[in-house]
């Protein structure tokens, strides 16, 4: 309860000016959406066919997205926080690498490893049949590439942060690793583990490059509203304002809403 | 995202076009010319212009290519341009409409569309009915942009019903989805074929339909309007007119 005391403290204007600065430099872009889009026409554009099933399936994908992220990231997770390994370090810089890629460089790469030709895909289709470009899973998988270290950092975070004599205590009362896991370590780090799977959703639910890249655009299979909203901009500049207005308010409920809930950033 | 590079390639080329003006008020037809052109002029347009800095000295030509829809946005945004070269009247329709155009546009050249298959036709591809046999995966451009408005035109005058892997929001999007193997066609411009060495073009009679006119026209904004008539000038000459023939392009009907 010193937060009053603390609230009293002068600040410097040299902080303050640039920090209003770059407030004003972030929100006020936000707010030109909102000031320039078309209020009247907002209903009748928003109940058009296209855009619904492009808001479904961006909403479907970034959920499997994260699905796929959890599954795989918090035991990649643990094993970067509980595990010493040689060559540990390089395996975090590389789990790290595709949140400074270009996003249309891993769609280049995914492309080489799981398109018809590639270096996997190439046996997917011809023992199975199963292409991913152009594909639904193709769209989740383009997501999950570039959202899965969002998740890995806030978990791994949480990891190094929770107090490891619990799980210690764990094992010297008999419980097995996997158990300790399960039942001391997860609910430990369940907070980080949310927080990272709603910064993941939410950096699925953006993903243009990889995806149009690598998933390509049809609508209904793999046109997200990122898609719709650059195509969009190519004819009717009113349309792509409502799209990103949508997936605006959208992304900020969800920030909003489940970041302070679970996070506790207060 | 890359009308986002574009956006700042602009702004780029605000900064540097008022700095030629300023170098040399006198010369009249010195200075840069900016050129914002479709993304399927790039190789004539590039060549066209190093034939005209070097039979113009002082004159320096700067290009952004990249869709006409895109361009046309940016132009009535207000981005600085000197001329616009689109790939469809519709796109052009929208820079005039827009008062942002000196005078009328005129018809450069016109593109005509093609089967983009891989080297040798490995799925013996003749005709646009054979893009709709099971197993043959096509890539479209979008309704939205003028390969996909052309490509959809030729579709329905042959009376084929297509469903296309993935429809591409530029015709090097399609063209780049053939190269690496992932769809067996697509449809795009013979000037894009021409230009891909690891590319075969199957032609068909139904592109005669969905013929795509190129408008250019000198901007009403135009930093350098000396400059940028004398550019529009030198591609609609005999020699422009041929080195455009050569990389694919038909010669538009006589006006």
């Amino acid at each position: 309860m010193t937060r009053p005391a603390r609230r009293r403290q002068r600040v410097p204007l040299a902080l303050l000016l640039p920090a209003g600065l770059g407030l004003l430099f972030l929100v006020l872009p936000l707010a030109g959406l909102l000031v320039r889009a078309p209020w009247t026409t907002l209903p009748r554009r928003l109940t058009q066919p296209g855009v619904l099933t492009a808001l479904r399936l961006s909403l479907e994908t970034a959920t499997a997205a994260t699905l796929l992220c959890v599954a795989l990231g918090v035991p990649l997770a643990w094993l970067l926080a509980r595990v010493e390994f040689p060559g540990r370090r390089l395996v975090r810089a590389l789990v790290t690498v595709p949140l400074v890629l270009p996003p249309v460089v891993g769609g280049v790469a995914l492309l080489l490893v799981f398109g018809r030709r590639g270096l996997l895909g190439s046996w997917l289709d011809a023992a199975f049949g199963v292409t991913l470009p152009f594909t639904t899973a193709g769209v989740v998988l383009a997501e999950a590439f570039v959202a899965m270290p969002f998740l890995v950092i806030a978990v791994e975070g949480a990891l190094r942060g929770a107090d490891p004599r619990y799980e210690e205590a764990a094992a010297t009362l008999g419980a097995g690793r996997w158990t300790t896991f399960t039942r001391v370590t997860l609910p430990l780090v369940a907070p980080g583990v949310a927080a990272g799977a709603v910064l993941c959703w939410a950096r699925a639910l953006g993903e243009f490059g990889a995806t149009i890249t690598f998933a390509g655009n049809y609508p209904g299979r793999t046109q997200t509203m990122p898609l719709a909203v650059y195509l969009a901009l190519e004819t009717d500049v009113q349309a792509a304002i409502v799209l990103s207005l949508i997936l605006l308010t959208v992304s900020v409920a969800i920030l909003a809403g489940l970041r302070d809930r679970w996070v506790g950033t207060t | 995202m890359r009308a986002a590079l574009a956006g700042v390639a602009a702004l780029g080329l605000a900064l540097t076009g008022c700095g030629g003006a300023d170098d040399e008020p006198s010369a009249g037809t010195g200075g840069t010319v900016t050129v914002f052109a479709a993304a399927s002029l790039t190789e004539s347009f590039t060549k066209l212009g190093k034939d005209y800095e070097a039979t113009h000295p002082g004159t320096r030509l700067v290009f952004n290519f990249a869709g006409s829809a895109a361009l046309a946005t940016q132009i009535t945004q207000g981005a600085p341009a000197d001329v616009f070269a689109a790939a469809s009247p519709a796109t052009m329709k929208t820079v005039t409409d827009a008062g942002e155009a000196a005078g009328t546009p005129a018809v450069l050249v016109r593109n005509q569309l093609v089967i983009a298959v891989p080297k040798g036709n490995p799925d013996r591809v003749v005709g646009l009915a054979d893009l709709a046999r099971p197993g043959v995966k096509v890539a479209l451009c979008a309704e939205q942009v003028p390969c996909g408005a052309a490509a959809k035109t030729a579709l329905a005058a042959a009376g084929v019903r297509l469903a296309p892997a993935t429809l591409e929001q530029d015709v090097k999007g399609a063209l780049a989805k053939v190269k690496l193997g992932e769809v067996d066609a697509a449809l795009v411009y013979r000037t894009d074929v021409r230009a891909a060495a690891e590319l075969d073009a199957v032609e068909f009679p139904e592109s005669a339909r969905a013929v795509n006119d190129y408008p250019i026209v000198v901007l009403k904004h135009a930093g350098n309007p000396d400059g940028a008539r004398g550019f529009v000038d030198h591609v609609r000459s005999a020699a422009g007119l041929a080195a455009l023939t050569a990389a694919g392009f038909q010669a538009p009907p006589k006006q």
